[in-house]
Order: structure tokens, then sequence, then C-alpha cells
């Protein structure tokens, strides 16, 4: 009774931080201070997935959603203080009050659903068959042991590989802006002592990430994950390509996990299955195939998307 | 409770104290070197006492040794971190961007 009484306390102090967190990031003025507060805020909110048990999601929480995703608004708003200083005016939008009170109300509708969600899947009628319980039941044959990974690469693989597409396209996005800023200046002999370890270990934790995947947390999108840190970390130490190669290379690795996820799914087809409805035998092989590639061309990008340019 | 759970307790408790005393450090410290003096030695110091504290409870030694391998690459970083930090405050010399 007494334990519940403090797991409860906690979870409050949990879920409470968590909201004034993303109110802070939210109405801070400058945008230095909402980015730290947003990687405060992811964070937090990969410490929420971990109590909530869902270590996967907390894994690319804290390294995508807090870690490149806040290096990557850390340079946006870097960028946009030295486009100021240069005198190149940013004008300021205003939203009008119509679009903030149909924000509000949107949200307030939302909100309603969620709450009628979470109230009838503990008190509504349990249907016949439970999808989870389906799902689970099937995870001996998709060909990997961990649920989280037979879901995103078996039973919806086909929403993955779209994913893999909206990442490419945020890269083109990025590279028809216009140039990558200048480099940064080398790094003097203590950041090149940390970078000469750190690196060559997330490379290696990388690879242990892709594997374990198949049967515990991680995967191709933390592997990934960890491959674009240590190109961020590179980039930071001085070398202008954040340790990519040259562009035509570039352009195969960030196209790799897409072509071999397409070509798996359509050889698939040609052998008389669904697209990307892997053989019983083969499934740990192909989503190996799969990740493997997969976590090549998201390291990549989200080195890229840090470098922030195209090569002019 | 048997006397390894006290000593974890105990030990957590004490990292625990660590990282608060060096947040508040962080909060009232007047200027930046006492700022990052209290920050290294909540990171360094009570993260090292909070693992020492967790170490007995945990399932296998491959799994200890995942814990200290976390604890030195927070070292390695935190020590790197705030040499860079300080290096910019003193010499102004941050290994910046080119101008």
């Amino acid at each position: 009774m007494i334990h519940d009484l403090w797991l409860l306390v906690f979870d409050l102090v949990l879920v409470g931080t968590l909201i004034a967190l993303a109110v802070a990031a939210l109405s801070s003025p400058e945008p230095r201070r909402a980015v730290m507060l947003f990687i405060a805020f992811g964070l937090w909110l990969s410490l929420v997935w971990a109590r909530l048990r869902a270590p996967d999601v907390a894994l690319a929480e804290a390294a995508i959603g807090a870690g490149l995703g806040g290096a990557l608004m850390l340079a946006a708003a870097r960028r946009q203080a030295r486009e100021t200083a240069e005198g190149q005016t940013v004008v300021a939008q205003r939203s009008s009050p119509l679009a903030i009170w149909g924000l509000a109300f949107g949200s307030l509708i939302a909100a309603g659903a969620l709450l009628w969600v979470y109230y009838q899947t503990l008190h509504g009628e349990p249907g016949t068959a439970r999808l989870a319980d389906l799902a689970l039941d099937r995870v001996p044959e998709s060909g990997v042991s961990n649920p989280v990974t037979s879901v995103l690469l078996n039973y919806r693989a086909y929403d993955t590989l779209l994913e893999l597409g909206v990442l490419m396209a945020a890269l083109m996005g990025i590279w028809s802006l216009g140039r990558a800023p200048a480099p940064f200046q080398p790094a003097g002999p203590a950041l090149t002592a940390m970078v000469a370890w750190v690196v060559p270990l997330l490379i290696l934790t990388a690879g242990y990430m892709l594997w374990i995947g198949a049967s515990a947390p991680g995967g191709a999108f933390q592997a990934g994950a960890l491959l674009g840190a240590a190109g961020v970390i590179l980039r930071l130490a001085g070398h202008p390509a954040a340790g990519l190669p040259g562009e035509t290379a570039q352009r195969w690795l960030i196209t790799l996990g897409i072509a071999v996820f397409a070509v798996i799914g359509l050889a698939l087809m040609g052998a008389g299955l669904g697209f990307l409805t892997y053989p019983a035998g083969q499934a740990k092989w192909l989503i190996l195939a799969v990740e493997s590639a997969a976590t090549l061309a998201i390291g990549a990008t989200l080195a890229a998307a840090y470098v922030g340019g195209g090569r002019g | 409770m048997s006397w390894i759970d006290w000593l974890s307790a105990v030990l957590v408790a004490l990292g625990a104290l660590f990282f608060i005393v060096g947040t508040v450090g962080l909060l009232r410290l007047p200027d930046l070197f006492s700022r990052l003096h209290a920050l290294t030695k909540a990171d360094n110091l009570g993260l090292g006492l909070i693992m020492l504290g967790v170490l007995p409870q945990v399932g296998g030694p491959l799994q200890g040794l995942k814990l200290l391998m976390i604890w030195l690459l927070v070292l390695l970083a935190g020590a790197t971190g705030a040499h860079l930090i300080a290096k910019r405050a003193l010499r102004g010399d941050g290994e910046d961007l080119f101008e």
C-alpha cells in the first residue's frame, strides 16, 4: 500500500515535470534556450517511456528526439542568430487569434478522444480477439524474438520503408536549401583525444544495437542514430564532411536503405509471395539485411543533415 | 533487507546528495568556473556513487561491466565538456565555426 503510494508520487512528479518542461520550451522567447529546454524535455520523455516499460521507444527518443534532434535544432538556432547578426532581418510571424483558437479547439477534441480511448481500454468490452494477442502469438514465426522488431520489420515493414523515405526526403529538402555552413575549427588536444575514443566506440555500439535488436531492445533506428551521432561529433571536432565519403558515395549510402528494402520486397513478389512477405525460414536473414542497410542509410542521412547543406 | 541492500541504499542516497548539492551549486554559485566545478562533482562523484550502489543489485558481471562503462563514458564526456567550456570562457578559444 505504502509502496503503491510512493510509486504514485513518483509518477506524478515524472508527469508534472514533463508537462512543465514542455510549457517552458514552448513559451521560451529565445531560440537557444527553447532548444535546451526541448533537449531536457526529450531526455525526460525517455525516462517516462522507460517507466512505461517501453525501452525501445525510450532508446529512440533519447537518441533521435533529444540527441540528434537537439543537435540539429541547436545548429539551426545558431545559424539564425548569425544571420540576424549579419543584418538579414528575420520576419517575426505572429499567429492570428483565429489560428490560436482553432488550435486550442482542435487540441481539446484530440484530448477528449484520447481520454475516451483510455477509458474504453480500461472499462470497455474486450473484443473477441485483441490485435496485440494476435501479434504476440505469431512473433516466433516473424524471424526475430523482439516483438518490437517483429512489428517494425515484418508485420509493418511497409511503414518502416516509408519512414526511410521520409528521412531521405527531409535530407533532400536540406540539400536543396543551399550550401553547408562553414566547418568547425580543428579540435584541440583534449577534444581530439575524446573523439579518438568515442567515435570507434559509437560505431561498435551501433553494430551491437543492430544485432541485439533481434532479441532485445535496439534495432536499425537506434543503431543509425548512434552512427549519426558519431558524424555529429566528427563535424564538431573539425572534420568538414562529418566523416562521410564523397558526394557520389554519400548519395548511394543515403538511398541504400530504401534500395535494399525495395529490392528484397520486389524479389519476394517475383518469387510469388507478397511484397515484403518473408518466407518463414529466411525471415531472420532478410530482416538482418534490411536492417543493416537501413542502419547505414539512417546514420549517413542524420550526419549529412547535421552538416546542413549541399556541396554547392 | 540484508547488509548489502543497506550498503546500496546508503551509496545511492549519497550519490543523490551529490546531485542535489551540484544542482544547488549550479543555480547559486556566482561565476561560470565555480558553477562548472559544482556540476562536474555531481556528474563524476554522484553518478559514481549511484553506480557503486546499484552494482551489487545487478544480475551478473556483464551487466556490472556495462554500468562501469557508462560511468567511464560520462567521466570522459564530462571532463572534456568542462574543459571546452572553461577554455572558451578563459581564452575565448572555443574551437568554433570558421568565420
